[in-house]
């Protein structure tokens, strides 16, 4: 849909980071018993992706599936893939107890890249995001400076962070601030 | 007069000068120096000037602890007042200025308290000012404001930013002496993943001062391999000018990073708080000397032993020509020593011990100086500067004393370990009587999550003053840290230290024992606050016994350096006076910080900008170039009302008003609370969270609902919407939409978890905007793609559609009692359908309004607002809600509550309509009083102004108000005051609550 | 400032992702209850020195709820369990038993 802006609306900063809007992207929460019989095997054929365990991510067809809660899962897909995929996913297990709403607009989605990003991170989340701690393929939920957000790592040098649409502008300035050049702390060993 | 000598200062680097102003005189000094090596290089001996009777005051350490030597640093945007020269580093173009006196530093009219000081003693504040009120404004109060205080308060903001940093280490080792890396190099050795911080700019600490050999090596050179084999490792992390400030439970450390102070304006933050979390502590913090407590103790030149020896051996600066050096441990003849050594003349070494052996006496004495057993300063000559001083028996009242010439007095006290970290999270100390020092117990150390002590203590901080004790202690420390935090524990040797023995220590808490009051009255405890012994055994005569009462009764310790010269004097003094042992008397509470952080750190990023996270909705951009002024709900910011051209909030409001009642207005209803509420105990769910039946609402209905606290108060209301079989969408007020998300989820989690019902919190997945007025269907159909007509889009009815081609949800629902249409659409395309809204809206004369006008409509109808008709002791009942409480539930959330006494009582104030005879506007929030005073002469009251507007629909002031049995009063009239300074009380007759459409035919069209 | 192993994400929660929900395992009153037991309900709250059962949120995480057992003079966690459930899992209340003589126990 042409007309849908995101709440950055393409926004990026260079500090001694990279901060990026990422552009509107699709999400769906999904509620259920992650558990129950039959579950997985209907997640997995509406989108591709198999149920993640605690706290992690998987991917699969350009998507990614992400633990938000012991019965809640975070789908990030395509922008216009998210309404059909919501509905999709409801209709697969319309025989279980299960909610499944496209959110794509009620967040927004940033990105940080670069050899500290990891230190950006720690400027702002109580999160333990050493290397020894934080990877690829792990979700967490936390929060950063004052608000909620989550994060996960598509790979070593970069993060994806999810934050509320209200406070986009908020946490862009956050990570903008903490990339600024001259902040750099050295805390984690170079390249990680 | 100070000198730098050639062949010392092993910290400055003398091809490296540096120029910097003090009290606006260009002064030079060395790169390495801090600000008060530097300025007594230079031969500025006096730094500043004391709090209470503006003495004159030089540094008395060369560290953290400095009481005195505090100055007003920078200027404009970087102007901090009371920075410690001792821990300042110096910078090229650094600028001081000394605080304290007026008018200047060398001449303080203030000085005239000193005179005074007979009739300023301990508690004087407390005693004096119960004279007439009057005194205080005319006199005290004048008085004190110019002669108290220290530094000058900052007038422009701070130019730096600061941050924050988050990071997590199996061990913190706290401290970079040799201890510190002793610890820190036994920690890693056990795998363990650690940091190490040093508050200074420098390694080693005081070893390479002290003397001594490690592993063969002199200290320095140790400290040099030790720092490169932890440099080497990859589990451990060196920070110096960082100082750890705080521990707190459970392993949490807050440590003050110093990036920039040194280098001002150079782009990196200021400073960094370090947010840690460890699994354990290690505090490698040193002890620090105590002064000796003899009379004229606080004139320039007098200074702890082991701060003339820093100046010294670090930064090359002798303090003195002629020193006396005055002691009651073996510590202080190396000062005396290395005084000596550096061809200044040390007149004596007065020592208060009876009987003086061991090595470093002796040393003294075959170096030909000259040791006076069981002697004392009976006091200090001279004023801005020491000339001499009188040594008598320690033993005795210090009367016959012999003069001794001199220009600089070392002293040392005795040695009290750094145990506020220690402290800070409940570890407590043990009483060493022949140390006579407080020191760790560790057997009572602060426990952390997993029951175990957290905190350990490394070096002499833990009690252990003598090198080879200290390594041992440190190692031990730094392998029982690593395993105590899952590593393992190194079977690595501590490495092997020579250093002289010593002899014991003798306390001497007061100098002569048996000095007169004249002489007490001039022994400081406390340099910056100005207490001297003879204010704490005042306080002891009376009454005062507890060491925490005496503490703010004298002000003993209150000052910025908490008091870490003068706590363990001062309660030993106490102790005297109380004829109590010191355990007894016990110490004070420390509390973090350790020494003063700046503000800036605290608060991190959270400045401007950032200061608090701002909500937005997806039209703000458009509202903020369209007049709008802010109005702050919660985080959020709405429009409160558009300005056009020059008019006053209160135009626009009413213009506003009158055109969403006469033509039709556009509401950014965004931040409404949206939260979805699904599966097949969904009704049955909602039936317990709202007081109105929900279960029976058929698909495609609205209704209104009411949510209780399960004490019986209104905590929230809004529209309701049946969305499918098993599927409800609840409105929240915007305050409420995270706290009711929380609140329905904490009854599912908490108490029905077999219930199937899930919920999503969807607020800021739609973008809402309200169309309402008259002509509202007419833009509705202009924009074009859904039939809104009365019959196809009932009141109180919900339909899905296409709205100008943008996919919608359109309620029926009114909060101003005209037509009204909320639609809700994707939030990413709020600010399209915002467009196409006043596009189509144009020919109808639409304009947007903002929240004034939305509670003046609400307010017109008598509809009530969550956070003004309630207060948290509000029920349904007391607002006319009745008919919202459902009679055929057995259950819903303060269903019970409502039904105690109390809430059932008909005297509660409940609420009516008020109208003004005067037609005026009732202040906000007005007390409508009653006859007669309470119980605690206080005037009764009746009720409670709860909203209150002009209404420019009837051309007059409305309000809502709760009152005492106020439904039963109706045409009544009530006294308000209106508390404008005139006494004025405006009479207001009790009316129904809705001043307009009573019938409610304008919404339902 | 407190660190709590939240037991639905398995991650070890600085306080300040936290809510507190002050005592855990309230039995809920509603109609029909006496007006002291009501009371009890609503106000009646332990505050113990020593071993306390509380309920906390991870507010800033999964948003779930869960119950911790702890020390309020030791800080000393014994351990964090689903909200789910009415009263102590036995295996804890012996574990803190046996770490604390003098505790009168789950009751």
């Amino acid at each position: 849909m042409s007309e849908a802006v995101s709440a950055l609306a393409g926004a990026t900063y260079d500090g001694y980071c990279k901060v990026s809007d990422a552009g509107p992207v699709g999400m769906v929460t999904l509620r259920g018993d992650l558990a129950a019989k039959g579950f997985g095997a209907a997640v997995k054929k509406a989108t591709g992706c198999a149920v993640p365990g605690q706290g992690a991510l998987t991917s699969a067809k350009g998507r990614r599936l992400a633990w938000m809660s012991p019965d809640e899962l975070l789908l990030f897909c395509g922008y216009d893939e998210a309404g059909t995929l919501a509905t999709a996913l409801g209709a697969a297990l319309a025989g279980q107890h299960a909610l499944a709403v496209n959110v794509s607009d009620a967040r927004v989605v940033l990105h940080l890249e670069g050899v500290g990003a990891r230190e950006v991170m720690a400027k702002l989340t109580p999160a333990d995001v050493s290397p020894e701690a934080f990877g690829p393929g792990q979700m967490r939920r936390t929060r950063l400076a004052q608000v909620a957000a989550a994060f996960h790592m598509p790979d070593a040098a970069r993060f994806e962070i999810i934050a509320f649409r209200s406070v986009a502008a908020y946490v862009f300035e956050l990570l903008s601030t903490a990339a600024q050049p001259g902040g750099e702390v050295g805390l984690f060993p170079a390249g990680e | 007069m100070s000198a730098r000598l050639e062949g010392y200062g092993r910290l400055i680097d003398r091809s490296q000068r540096v120029s910097f102003q003090f009290n606006g005189k260009r002064l030079r000094g060395y790169a390495g120096d801090t600000l008060a090596s530097a300025l007594m290089g230079a031969g500025q001996l006096v730094l500043g000037r004391s709090f209470k009777y503006h003495r004159p005051r030089g540094a008395v350490a060369s560290g953290g602890e400095e009481p005195n030597a505090l100055i007003g640093l920078g200027r404009d945007g970087r102007f901090e007042p009371d920075q410690r020269a001792t821990t300042t580093e110096l910078f090229d173009g650094l600028e001081a200025v000394s605080q304290n006196h007026w008018p200047s530093l060398a001449f303080d009219v203030g000085e005239l308290n000193t005179l005074a000081a007979r009739v300023l003693p301990a508690g004087f504040y407390y005693k004096t000012f119960m004279a007439p009120r009057g005194a205080w404004v005319k006199i005290f109060e004048p008085f004190i404001r110019m002669s108290a205080g220290l530094g000058r308060v900052p007038e422009t903001a701070d130019a730096d930013r600061y941050e924050y940093l988050y990071a997590h280490y199996d061990v913190v080792v706290v401290g970079g002496g040799v201890a510190g890396l002793v610890a820190a190099r036994a920690a890693a050795a056990g795998g363990a993943k650690v940091l190490v911080l040093e508050q200074s700019a420098h390694w080693g600490g005081r070893a390479p001062v002290d003397g001594g050999e490690i592993d063969g090596l002199a200290p320095d050179n140790w400290v040099k391999t030790a720092l490169e084999d932890l440099e080497k490792a990859p589990n451990v992390t060196l920070r110096n000018r960082a100082m750890a400030a705080g521990v707190y439970d459970h392993g949490y450390l807050l440590a003050y990073e110093r990036v920039a102070d040194h280098t001002p304006g150079d782009g990196r933050p200021r400073h960094r708080l370090w947010r840690i979390r460890a699994g354990r502590i290690v505090t490698a913090t040193g002890a620090l000397e105590r002064p000796l407590a003899f009379a004229g103790n606080d004139v320039p030149g007098v200074m702890l032993a082991s701060a003339m020896r820093d100046y010294l051996v670090n930064w090359g600066v002798a303090v003195g020509q002629r020193i006396v050096v005055v002691t009651n441990n073996d510590d202080a003849y190396r000062t005396a020593l290395a005084m000596q050594a550096a061809g200044r003349e040390v007149a004596a070494v007065l020592d208060a011990r009876e009987r003086v052996t061991g090595a470093l006496p002796d040393a003294a004495r075959a170096a030909g100086i000259d040791v006076r057993e069981g002697h004392a300063i009976a006091e200090v000559r001279g004023h801005s500067r020491v000339k001499s001083v009188l040594a008598a028996r320690q033993k005795g009242a210090g009367k016959a004393g012999e003069e001794i010439a001199c220009d600089a007095v070392a002293m040392s006290g005795g040695w009290s370990p750094v145990v506020h970290l220690w402290s800070h999270c409940g570890g407590k100390l043990l009483w060493d009587d022949d140390a006579a020092m407080f020191r760790p117990d560790p057997d009572r150390a602060p426990t952390g999550a997993d029951g175990a002590g957290f905190v350990l203590t490394a070096g002499a901080a833990s009690g252990a003053l003598r090198l080879d004790a200290t390594l041992a202690d440190a190692h031990a420390a730094g392998k029982a840290a690593a395993k105590g935090a899952g590593g393992k524990a190194t079977r690595k040797a501590a490495p092997k230290a020579v250093c002289e023995p010593e002899a014991a220590i003798e306390p001497v808490w007061i100098m002569p024992a048996e000095a007169g009051p004249e002489k007490r009255m001039k022994m400081w405890l406390d340099y910056q606050n100005d207490v001297k012994v003879s204010d704490v055994q005042l306080a002891a005569r009376e009454g005062y016994e507890s060491v925490e009462h005496t503490k703010r009764y004298t002000t003993l310790g209150m000052a910025t350096d908490q008091g870490k010269l003068s706590n363990i004097n001062g309660l030993a003094v106490l102790s005297q006076a109380l004829h109590k042992p010191i355990p007894e008397t016990g110490t004070t509470t420390f509390r973090p910080p350790y020494t003063p952080i700046s503000f800036g750190a605290i608060a991190g990023e959270a400045r401007g900008d950032l200061f608090q996270p701002l909500r937005r909705t997806a039209m703000h951009e458009w509202h903020e170039a369209n007049g709008a002024f802010w109005e702050p709900v919660g985080h959020w910011r709405r429009p409160y009302c558009y300005l056009r051209g020059g008019e006053s909030h209160a135009e626009a409001v009413a213009r506003e008003v009158s055109n969403t009642r006469e033509n039709v207005g556009l509401l950014d209803a965004s931040t409404l609370g949206k939260i979805l509420v699904k599966g097949p105990d969904a009704g049955r769910f909602l039936d317990m969270m709202y007081t109105n039946m929900m279960s029976t609402l058929p698909v495609g209905k609205c209704r209104y609902g009411l949510m209780c606290s399960e004490n019986g108060f209104l905590i929230d209301d809004g529209v309701v919407a049946r969305v499918g079989e098993d599927e409800w969408l609840c409105h929240t007020t915007t305050g409420g939409a995270d706290r009711i998300h929380g609140h329905m989820e904490e009854w599912l989690q908490t108490e029905w978890w077999d219930w199937k019902v899930y919920t999503a919190n969807l607020t800021e997945q739609y973008a809402q905007i309200a169309v309402v007025g008259p002509k509202a269907r007419q833009v509705l159909q202009a924009v074009g793609g859904m039939d809104v007509s009365k019959e196809a889009l009932p009141f109180m009815q919900w339909k899905d559609g296409r709205l100008g081609g943008l996919p919608v949800r359109i309620y029926r629902i009114s909060f101003s009692g005209e037509l009204s249409y909320e639609i809700a659409v994707d939030a990413n395309l709020g600010q399209g359908l915002w467009d196409r809204l006043r596009e189509a809206g144009m020919g109808f004369g639409m304009m947007p309004y903002g929240t004034e006008a939305l509670h003046v409509l609400r307010a017109e109808k008598g509809f009530i607002m969550i956070g003004d008709e309630t207060d948290g002791t509000v029920i349904p009942q007391d607002l006319g809600l009745n008919w919202a409480l459902s009679k055929k539930k057995d259950d819903y959330l303060g269903k019970r509550a409502q039904e105690r006494s109390h809430m059932a009582d008909p005297e509660r104030w409940r609420l009516v309509g008020l109208e003004t005879t005067d037609s005026s506007v009732l202040p906000d929030g007005a007390y409508i009083p009653a006859h007669g005073k309470n119980a605690n002469g206080q005037q009764n009251t009746q009720g409670r102004v709860t909203s209150t507007y002009y209404s420019p629909t009837l051309g007059r002031g409305i309000a809502m108000a709760l009152i005492h049995r106020g439904p039963e009063r109706m045409g009544e009239t009530v006294g308000v005051p209106v508390h404008d300074g005139t006494g004025r009380v405006v009479e207001a007759k009790i009316v129904e609550t809705c001043f307009y459409d009573k019938e409610g035919a304008k919404q339902d069209v | 400032m407190l660190i709590l192993e939240c037991p639905y994400c398995g991650v070890m929660a600085d306080e300040t992702e936290l809510a507190a929900g002050g005592e855990a395992h309230l039995k809920r009153e509603g109609p029909g209850s006496s007006d002291a037991d009501f009371e009890a309900y609503l106000f009646d709250r332990m505050n113990p020195k020593g071993v306390h059962f509380e309920r906390w949120r991870h507010a800033s995480g999964c948003g779930k709820w869960f119950h911790a057992a702890r020390n309020t003079v030791t800080l000393e966690v014994y351990g964090t369990y689903s909200a789910q459930v009415s009263e102590p899992p036995k295996a804890l209340v012996t574990a803190i038993k046996r770490k604390v003589p003098g505790w009168e126990g789950w009751m």
